[in-house]
């Protein structure tokens, strides 16, 4: 049993915060980002924040040292965008299986750092599969409902490619995330199971949904029971949701969550809503108040950041999480 | 906090559906499922999916808390169908808030529905059926994909249909899926089987109590499992009569809720309120659901006939139906299925007979096909049939003595018939009563049983030397199963008659599907009083014309259905060169033609054509629609025919006696190889010499070798797994294969004189017979054809030495290798006559000429390749796509825009 399921019994984790607000930071340039490996690359390729694990590993390596030093227990890979399909726009289909490794290993060398430093306080990397840019259970276009730009199985083929990458390069959880169309998560979690069996491996498996407006639904329509009725079929590590939400906005959803799950809980939400820039401005200490209010209600088990947050938004969430006693579960008899 | 909930079968569609013991029975809506639907199949089949989706939007509505959706019919492409529709379905919110049960026989439409809803669904339905490792195989499938399943009562042996194997199965299937697959026992849904009542059959009498006993079982001893059925089925044996089907139905759920079955599949618009149903009809039906009395059925039937307002005075009745005559008295009693005076009116019928057969022959057939016309429209129930069967029985009983003793103690059956439900399907209800029906008609049955695999079919009908094979099946993956046995009765040269019967198959895929794979005859048979007639047609002495009814019905409605078939997919050219139809050229028999080179007959005697005229399209040109000679006796268009035949026949002899038209032929053979799908010719004179005809001719000088090139097309149309995309090129050897290999072609005219005559009657005002002499000329142009490619056959290419065929056999084509011409369906492109100009030097030899559009003239006039690899067949090219006829454009050398208006009706859009 892997070690995360001791320490998540023990007290509340903490997850990393964004990454691209991070990168945003450093301002790469097209250069930045083609290094010298992709110089002559025929595809622009600024934007490829998944290729900086191969041309800017430095950078990603000191984003995850700084989430640890915040206090995060778990960091994820930068592999929001490592399938096959998402790598299409860039056409960099064939770099998927290097770029979920080498990202895998750059967050696993830092959090073994960390562990070596305090064994007390292991770190974990959670491997990073987000939903793809297509979905399997919506037409793209609106006069043929019936059509599908994705099907399951190319989904379940590159959410396949990408897990395979992602525990041979040393993580420790996998999180499909970010989850708009439960269909395409249901692919990944396909995949995984597949993967557990051939391998016999074991490895937690975290799911986020997204809940997308105040309608209370997924992206593809599903409350919070129907989606969580729609994934419980593999055993999860946890479940919870992510982005497009303010801490605020997402509590209801996450009282729901709570009380319907067996499973542990996450949330990372965003820094707040955007304002009329796309810009975050939820401060560290106005999002550590909202998220100490789920704590008190005992809703988490998981707590981290999502669009907006950053090394200070975690360091906050830290701070308060240390003082509050994980969610329980009722195992029923 | 956590609610303390979850061993509860929860499914979701946007919103969840949680099945509680507070919940009220959970009702699947049925109405979306083309198997017992025909509005829905309808609406599926002609693409009407908005409407189709309305059916499921009504039922949503109308209360469903779940919605079957089942695409199992076997002219659907049932994954497209249920991928398309699932996808539409979760399109439109009000409908797909609901959970999908996916419902198919066929694991690959199960898995195609898994792969497109988001939700929790359920799967109906797995079983034990083909064994342990694909229960488990499908069993951790449908756990992957996340849903619940329904686990049908159903083993290796068959269908559980008592309490014991009932629960035997459902106990090891639990056991397998809890303990081997982790399934979670609140997600498994078990069907126990909900089997008709009331059908006349003894082993049907406990159906209904086993279900409930079983279910009582399931709830008690499987912790966490469901329980649901297919309500109408219990009461199937009513169709037809609703006010007993709803309260069966009403009456059956009440009782089924009560001992735990908390899911089902329901029509609410059948189902009466059980406390509304009459109490003498509920007691009726409760008698027969538990099996109360041993007249249970019969007081149901009784109380059924007198809900249709058809109750008698039953004394008074029966004097009135006795005062009838002989035939009205036995034809009543097979009806009602009343047996007290059968035997005494058959001893009457007896005496007024020669021979005693000849009542089974009249007055009992009479009275039986009254039950077949009844029973096939509707008006008689499934155990109203049995009953008439065995007072036929008890008839036939008592003449077999009188029969047996005529000729001299030996039993003679009317025909021996083979009956199996085929392979993987175990409903027999169908067939049973097809062997009864059959059997009391003095059929000797040989009587399979059910999941007869087809080596066992073929093998049996070959020792029992049956006179037809009868197959029977219910569910749909048996239209495959039959598809298998009529192609292994084609390879193994049988000729009997394939009889199709259950309830999915159909006219529409017996003739689409079947009969294409079986040279003789195949007819599907709706319902068992049809059998009867069906079976004593095919075996009368006199069945020729019978049986080419059938195939000349089946073969219209075939093309008819291919034509209006949709959305056809096409491959490109190099896809479907791959898929070519490959010959094994190492193996593969290649006869060398006995004299190479060309030859022309000049003078040839036109009388010698008469044998060799095909005459159906001659009527055809006469809209005088039918086959020869039947249509001369056909009851619409028989006296016109006869009357046009008699004048054909004065004209013809006329052509004869007076040599009125002069038929010409021009053709040769030689060494060819194919590329690609070209066609190399070789063309050199050498081997002319040895033609000892003084009307051979040979071309160019003996050292010229010209090479010519046939250009052949490849269909295009995406085809099923096995079958290959033809192109005429590949019945001839490729170049690489270094095979040598030929082909043939010819030019042959009737109508050198055509024009000059049909202008005198012309003159003489006389239209009919100006009609006539082309339509003519055209047959003797067709015959001579047919007698050229035999002669070449025969005597030329001398591959087929030893053939004898009747004209009819000529026309149907018996023969091996084939003489398509360009212009039709295996080759329209027209250009290749100009090709076959050039190397024939046709025009020269004999005078036909090309004109501009490449028509012949004389239009009497045939041309064509011939091809003599006895795989050679005629096939339709279909539709090509832009990469061909690029392609096509370059082997031929002429711009694309050209090659486009030559081969225009064949281009895709």
């Amino acid at each position: 049993m892997s070690k995360i399921y001791q320490a998540i019994q023990k007290r509340i984790l903490v997850l990393d915060g964004a990454m691209g607000t991070m990168l945003q930071r450093y301002d790469f340039s097209e250069e930045d980002f083609r290094g010298e490996r992709f110089k002559d690359y025929p595809t622009s390729l600024k934007g490829n924040n998944d290729l900086l694990s191969l041309t800017q590993p430095k950078a990603i390596a000191e984003i995850h040292r700084k989430y640890f030093e915040a206090g995060a227990d778990i960091v994820e890979t930068n592999t929001f965008s490592g399938t096959s399909i998402a790598m299409a726009d860039y056409n960099m289909e064939d770099l998927v299986y290097e770029l979920n490794y080498e990202s895998a290993k750059i967050a696993k060398q830092v959090a073994d750092e960390f562990t070596n430093l305090n064994p007390d306080q292991p770190r974990f990397v959670a491997g990073s599969i987000g939903p793809t840019n297509k979905t399997a259970s919506l037409s793209p276009d609106v006069n043929k409902p019936e059509y599908r730009a994705i099907t399951f199985e190319e989904l379940r083929v590159a959410y396949k490619q990408q897990t395979e990458a992602l525990i041979d390069g040393g993580v420790d959880v996998l999180l499909v995330e970010t989850i708009f169309d439960t269909l395409n998560a249901k692919a990944a979690l396909f995949a995984i199971d597949e993967l557990k069996e051939e391998r016999n491996i074991e490895i937690p498996i975290m799911v986020s949904g997204t809940i997308t407006d105040a309608s209370g639904r997924t992206l593809s329509g599903q409350t919070v029971e129907a989606f969580l009725a729609s994934i419980s079929h593999i055993p999860l590590l946890s479940v919870g949701f992510n982005c497009a939400l303010g801490a605020e906005q997402l509590k209801p959803y996450m009282q729901r969550l709570s009380y319907e799950t067996e499973s542990f809980t996450s949330a990372h939400p965003n820094a707040g809503l955007p304002n009329a820039f796309g810009e975050y401005e939820q401060t560290p200490k106005e999002m550590q108040l909202l998220i100490e209010d789920y704590l008190k209600e005992g809703l988490i088990n998981i707590i981290g950041g999502c669009c907006g947050t950053n090394p200070e938004h975690i360091k906050a969430i830290a701070e308060v999480a240390k003082n509050y006693e994980p969610r329980k579960i009722v195992i029923p008899a | 906090m956590l609610k303390n909930q979850n061993k509860y079968l929860t499914l979701s569609g946007l919103e969840p559906l949680v099945v509680t013991p507070e919940s009220n029975f959970i009702n699947v809506g049925e109405r979306t499922n083309v198997t017992g639907s025909r509005k829905f199949l309808r609406l599926i089949k002609e693409e009407k999916f908005d409407e189709a989706l309305e059916v499921a939007r009504h039922q949503v509505e109308g209360g469903a808390q779940i919605i079957d959706v089942n695409m199992d019919e076997g002219m659907l492409d049932g994954v497209e169908a249920m991928t398309t529709f699932l996808n539409l379905i979760a399109s439109e919110p009000d409908i797909s808030r609901v959970p999908i049960m996916i419902d198919s026989s066929k694991w690959e439409i199960i898995e195609a529905g898994l792969q497109v809803v988001q939700g929790k669904c359920v799967v109906n339905s797995i079983s034990l059926k083909e064994g342990e490792a694909e229960f488990i195989r499908q069993a951790k499938l449908v756990k992957r994909y996340g849903a619940a399943v329904i686990v049908m009562a159903f083993d290796e042996k068959g269908q559980a249909d008592t309490y014991q194997r009932r629960i035997d199965i459902c106990k090891r299937s639990y056991d397998i899926l809890v303990n081997q697959v982790n399934f979670k026992p609140q997600d498994i849904i078990f069907d126990p089987n909900i089997f008709p009542v009331a059908t006349g059959m003894d082993e049907h009498r406990k159906n209904a109590l086993d279900f409930f006993n079983a279910t009582k079982w399931i709830r008690e001893n499987l912790p966490y499992a469901n329980v649901s059925g297919g309500v109408s089925n219990v009461s199937f044996s009513f169709r037809g009569n609703d006010i007993v089907r709803e309260a069966m139905h009403s009456a059956f759920l009440f009782h089924a809720i009560q001992n735990g079955m908390n899911l089902g599949i329901v029509n609410p618009a059948m189902l009466e309120i059980y406390d509304e149903i009459p109490k003498d009809l509920l007691d009726c039906v409760e008698d027969v659901l538990f099996d109360k009395r041993d007249d249970a059925t019969e007081r149901l039937l009784e109380f059924a006939e007198t809900v249709k307002g058809q109750k008698k005075q039953e004394d008074s009745v029966i004097q009135e139906w006795r005062n009838g005559t002989i035939q009205e008295r036995i034809t009543h009693a097979l009806v009602k299925g009343i047996d007290a005076f059968i035997v005494e009116d058959v001893e009457e019928a007896r005496q007024s007979v020669l021979r005693p057969i000849e009542v089974i022959e009249g007055h009992l057939m009479i009275g039986m096909n009254v039950v077949g016309d009844l029973f096939g429209s509707g008006k008689m129930f499934l155990p109203q049939v049995v009953k008439s069967a065995r007072v036929m029985k008890k008839a036939v009983a008592y003449l077999q003595p009188y029969i047996e003793a005529e000729k001299g103690g030996k039993v003679e059956f009317a025909g021996k018939i083979l009956m199996a439900t085929v392979k993987g399907d175990v409903h027999d209800i169908g067939k049973n009563i097809v062997s009864v029906v059959l059997g009391c008609n003095n059929y000797e049955i040989i009587d399979l049983g059910v999941m007869v695999p087809p080596e066992k079919i073929i093998e049996a009908a070959k020792k029992e030397q049956v006179d037809v094979i009868g197959l029977s099946g219910l569910i749909t993956p048996s239209l495959d199963e039959m598809v298998y046995v009529s192609k292994e009765m084609e390879r193994q040269d049988f000729n009997i008659p394939l009889m199709i019967g259950g309830a999915t198959t159909s006219r529409a895929h017996s003739a689409v599907k079947i009969a294409p794979n079986y040279n003789h005859t195949v007819i599907h048979v709706n319902d068992a009083s049809r059998a009867v007639a069906v079976v004593s047609n095919l075996l009368n002495k006199d069945n020729k014309v019978y049986k080419e009814q059938i195939r000349e019905e089946y073969d219209a409605f075939r093309e008819q259905f291919l034509n209006r078939s949709k959305k056809k997919i096409y491959i490109s050219i190099e896809a479907a060169r791959k898929n070519k139809y490959k010959i094994d050229w190492n193996t593969t028999e290649i006869v060398k033609p006995k004299q190479l080179g060309i030859q022309t007959i000049n003078d040839f005697d036109i009388s010698k054509l008469e044998t060799y005229i095909d005459w159906s399209p001659f009527f055809r040109s006469w809209d005088l629609h039918g086959k020869y000679p039947n249509v001369l006796k056909d009851k619409v268009v028989g006296e016109q025919a006869t009357e046009l035949f008699k004048d054909a026949q004065i004209l013809l002899k006329r052509i004869f006696d007076e040599k009125l038209l002069q038929a010409k032929a021009v053709f040769g053979l030689f060494p060819a190889n194919s590329i690609n799908d070209d066609i190399e010719v070789k063309v050199s004179s050498v081997i002319s010499s040895l033609s000892t005809s003084p009307k051979t001719s040979s071309v160019e000088n003996k050292d010229e070798e010209k090479m010519f090139k046939f250009l052949t097309l490849r269909q295009q149309l995406k085809k099923r797994e096995g079958s290959p995309n033809f192109a005429l090129a590949d019945f001839i050897a490729p170049k690489e294969s270094g095979v040598k290999d030929y082909i043939g072609c010819f030019c042959v005219s009737t109508g050198f004189g055509t024009q000059e005559l049909a202008q005198q009657f012309e003159e003489a005002h006389d239209d009919y017979n100006s009609i006539m002499i082309k339509a003519l000329a055209d047959r003797l142009a067709e015959a001579f054809a047919e007698y050229l490619h035999e002669h070449v056959r025969k005597d030329v290419w001398t591959y087929d030495s030893t053939e004898d065929f009747s004209n009819e056999e000529l026309i149907k084509e018996s023969y091996k290798g084939i003489r398509p011409a360009p212009g039709y369906p295996a080759c329209p492109d027209h250009l290749e006559k100009n090709t076959i100009w050039d190397l024939l030097n046709v025009e020269k030899e004999i005078g036909v000429k090309l004109t501009e559009s490449l028509a012949m003239w004389p239009a009497a006039s045939v041309s064509g390749y011939y091809f003599a690899n006895k795989e050679a067949k005629y096939f339709g090219l279909g539709k090509i796509t832009e990469d061909q006829l690029i392609d096509y454009s370059k082997r031929r050398n002429i711009n694309i825009d050209e090659a486009r208006k030559w081969l225009s009706p064949n281009l895709t859009e």
